[in-house]
């Protein structure tokens, strides 16, 4: 199947089906190799008689303030976390930044301290990076991208390939979904609503580290755009089998859902930067979540569903009240209602 | 979440449906007018704690469905005319106009931005005096007054560059026109926003000269419940009468200044609906003393004649003649991320809604 439009739209990059069809169409079609058709979070690389992880990502976020971050903390931490949910333990990253010419030298200087803060909190190196400045008007503000290396352990190599998966497995997320995405909407549209919601984002990596070393995950990823919705989906894709969400223990703080229910919004489509979804079986499922609850980072972590052998290929959400509706991926970018 | 969980509660809906269930008797069928309604409907599987003798069908209140596909193409002209700024509600950028929509003219090089208020475009007119702003304005009764206070606002400040490009509608013609068309429907769940404004009033005829039920009702699975459960009582007893079940929110007499505002603003004239061809009466223009705010006087282009999609079924959708499963588009060639229809595109389109809770 070729791609439908004959121009790129902001759709393309919203982290749902419009950018996995640009994906699927057009790049793998050109760069197709066995590593990259894997689509993991991170690429395992063998050098010499060790396995890297490697991954990369740019943050072009707006505003590059926002409650609970900035795009500097941001910066590390979603590197680190593709890494981590590769069962990574992230080493070293760059950090490459594009800056519009006139940007104030003082929001550079708090954006840049964030970066060495969390990439300490990390426990990561910034070794080696790049400096561009463009016209002004040719950029927004400040665009920044990091790459990041780290070593994979060999028991957990295979972490984000979802082997294994039966039915009855459960499905964790450690602590409340849509956080991020809302924090920053609340930010950038001058909404005032007057809430708390705070960007969930922060570095994963110890955390993961103790739920692996102590347990058996079949699967796991980090559900940034597109949401947890979207990982799912690619999940049941895969495994050629469904899943069933219980819409009553989502973990959704109240200015969340509050926000969702005014614009119209699913809190499942909502951007996370500081969330990891797994898949383990119920009785592993019930120890893990006892190490992420022990965490700062997973006090509100939560079995939300589990996979099932029914509706294959499907992500279904039941309700209190009875009703079910399959959850898609992201189609677009999400758009509120009109009333 | 307040005002929220408690009209979630599933005991109180499994309550309403055994009452139901136990004083249903009669076939009959309901029309959820709006696309709100039809969405929670869908959402919370009401359908299955109904009895089998009661049917729900969608109505024509979803407003991007509405909405001309001459509206859209006009929109999509005046955005290719230099030095202008299209603003509009999120779910109208992805209309498919006759050939394209806004998000693709977006990214031709459009400016066309997303706005969560009208007042927002207001300010986006002060602070570019050098280019000329259209709102696209779109809804029934609920969005008008906005509109309205947003065109006052707008000749008390002196803001020379704004303008709205009206296709806002009122709801009674429609939903007469349904009934004068044939369309089998007992009685109305009606729009409890738009009541919110224009009181209840509205409706009367709907009562006293076509003999339907009207419940006006709020849009949680409770209201819902309860909003059938009261019209069933009507026709079982053979008394339909406009009542109101959306008590915390529906006044008898509505939002008096809203509706000054809406009568200092706008004027009704014949309008076209998508699929429903054109209603008298069913459409808010702005009026001549304002005129200087009317893109519609403003701009002079050439909108070549519009056509509906092939194959798209929209039109007897909106009028509760066919659901989306009935067309040979849905969820093949019409999906929302590539919708052929603007009933697949809004949030609260009939098909969107049937789309999202598929099983």
């Amino acid at each position: 199947m070729k791609n439908r439009e004959d121009k790129i739209l902001l759709g393309h990059g919203s982290g749902g089906r419009m950018m996995h069809d640009l994906i699927e169409n057009l790049f793998l079609k050109h760069f197709s190799n066995t590593i990259l058709d894997e689509q993991t979070d991170a690429a395992i690389l063998n050098v010499g008689s060790k396995e890297i992880a490697f991954t990369t990502d740019s943050f072009v976020i707006d505003p590059l303030f926002f409650p609970g971050g900035n795009i500097g903390k941001l910066a590390v931490c979603g590197t680190v976390n593709d890494l981590a949910v590769s069962g990574a333990e992230p080493l070293y990253i760059s950090v490459s930044m594009i800056i519009e010419e006139g940007f104030p030298m003082k929001d550079l200087e708090i954006i840049v301290e964030s970066l060495a803060t969390e990439a300490k909190k990390a426990g990561v190196l910034i070794v080696t990076g790049d400096t561009k400045v463009v016209n002004k008007g040719k950029c927004d503000k400040l665009f920044i991208n990091t790459a990041g290396i780290g070593r994979v352990k060999q028991e957990n190599r295979l972490v984000s390939k979802a082997l294994d998966i039966q039915p009855g497995d459960v499905i964790i997320i450690n602590g409340t979904i849509g956080d991020h995405g809302m924090a920053v909407m609340n930010a950038r549209e001058s909404f005032n609503f007057r809430t708390s919601v705070e960007s969930d984002c922060a570095s994963l990596n110890h955390m993961i580290r103790e739920v692996l070393d102590q347990s058996s995950v079949k699967f796991m990823r980090d559900p940034t755009r597109g949401g947890v919705a979207t990982v799912l989906n690619e999940l049941v894709d895969k495994i050629q089998l469904g899943i069933e969400l219980d819409e009553s223990i989502l973990p959704v703080t109240s200015g969340v859902k509050a926000m969702c229910e005014l614009l119209g919004f699913d809190p499942l489509h909502i951007a996370n930067e500081g969330k990891v979804l797994m898949v383990a079986s119920e009785q592993e499922g019930n120890r893990i979540l006892e190490i992420l609850k022990k965490n700062e980072l997973g006090r509100k972590s939560a079995i939300i569903g589990h996979v099932v052998a029914d509706h294959p290929g499907k992500v279904v959400l039941k309700n209190e009240t009875g009703g079910r509706r399959i959850v898609d991926s992201l189609s677009g970018d999400q758009l509120p209602r009109i009333c | 979440m307040k005002y929220v969980d408690e009209y979630r509660k599933k005991d109180l809906i499994l309550s309403v449906s055994e009452k139901l269930k136990s004083i249903s008797k009669k076939e009959i069928v309901l029309m959820e007018v709006c696309g709100g309604h039809t969405m929670a409907i869908h959402r919370f599987g009401l359908h299955s704690l109904l009895p089998s003798n009661i049917r729900l069908i969608s109505g024509p209140g979803c407003p991007v469905c509405v909405s001309s596909q001459h509206f859209i193409d006009t929109a999509m002209a005046y955005s290719k005319l230099p030095g202008v700024i299209i603003t509009t509600y999120g779910d109208l950028i992805r209309v498919p106009g006759s050939s394209t929509s806004l998000e693709k003219e977006r990214a031709n090089g459009s400016d066309v931005r997303i706005i969560y208020s009208v007042l927002d475009a207001l300010e986006i007119a002060k602070k570019n005096p050098e280019k000329r702003v259209v709102f696209l304005g779109i809804g029934f009764e609920t969005t008008a007054p906005l509109t309205a206070a947003a065109i006052l606002q707008a000749q008390k400040e002196n803001i020379p560059n704004f303008f709205v490009l009206s296709a806002h509608k009122v709801m009674p013609p429609v939903m007469k026109a349904l009934v004068d068309e044939g369309v089998k429907i007992d009685g109305f769940i009606a729009p409890g926003h738009v009541s919110a404004i224009t009181g209840t009033a509205i409706y009367d005829t709907l009562a006293s000269e076509c003999g339907l039920g009207v419940v006006i009702s709020g849009f949680e699975p409770v209201d819902m419940m309860h909003s059938v459960l009261m019209l069933t009582e009507q026709l079982e007893s053979g008394t339909p009468k406009v009542e109101v079940q959306y008590q915390r929110v529906v006044q008898h007499d509505g939002n008096k200044i809203a509706q000054q505002i809406l009568d200092d603003v706008f004027e009704l004239r014949d309008d076209q609906w998508r699929g429903l061809g054109t209603i008298p009466k069913s459409g808010l223009r702005i009026r001549e003393n304002l005129s200087a705010f009317d893109a519609e006087k403003h701009f002079q282009v050439e909108v070549p004649e519009s056509t509906e999609p092939k194959g798209c079924i929209c039109g007897q959708i909106l009028r509760g003649l066919k659901t989306p499963v009935d067309c040979g588009l849905f969820a093949k060639k019409c999906t929302p991320a590539d919708p052929v229809g603007a009933c697949m595109v809004s949030g609260e389109g009939t098909c969107a809604t049937y789309y999202k809770y598929r099983s």
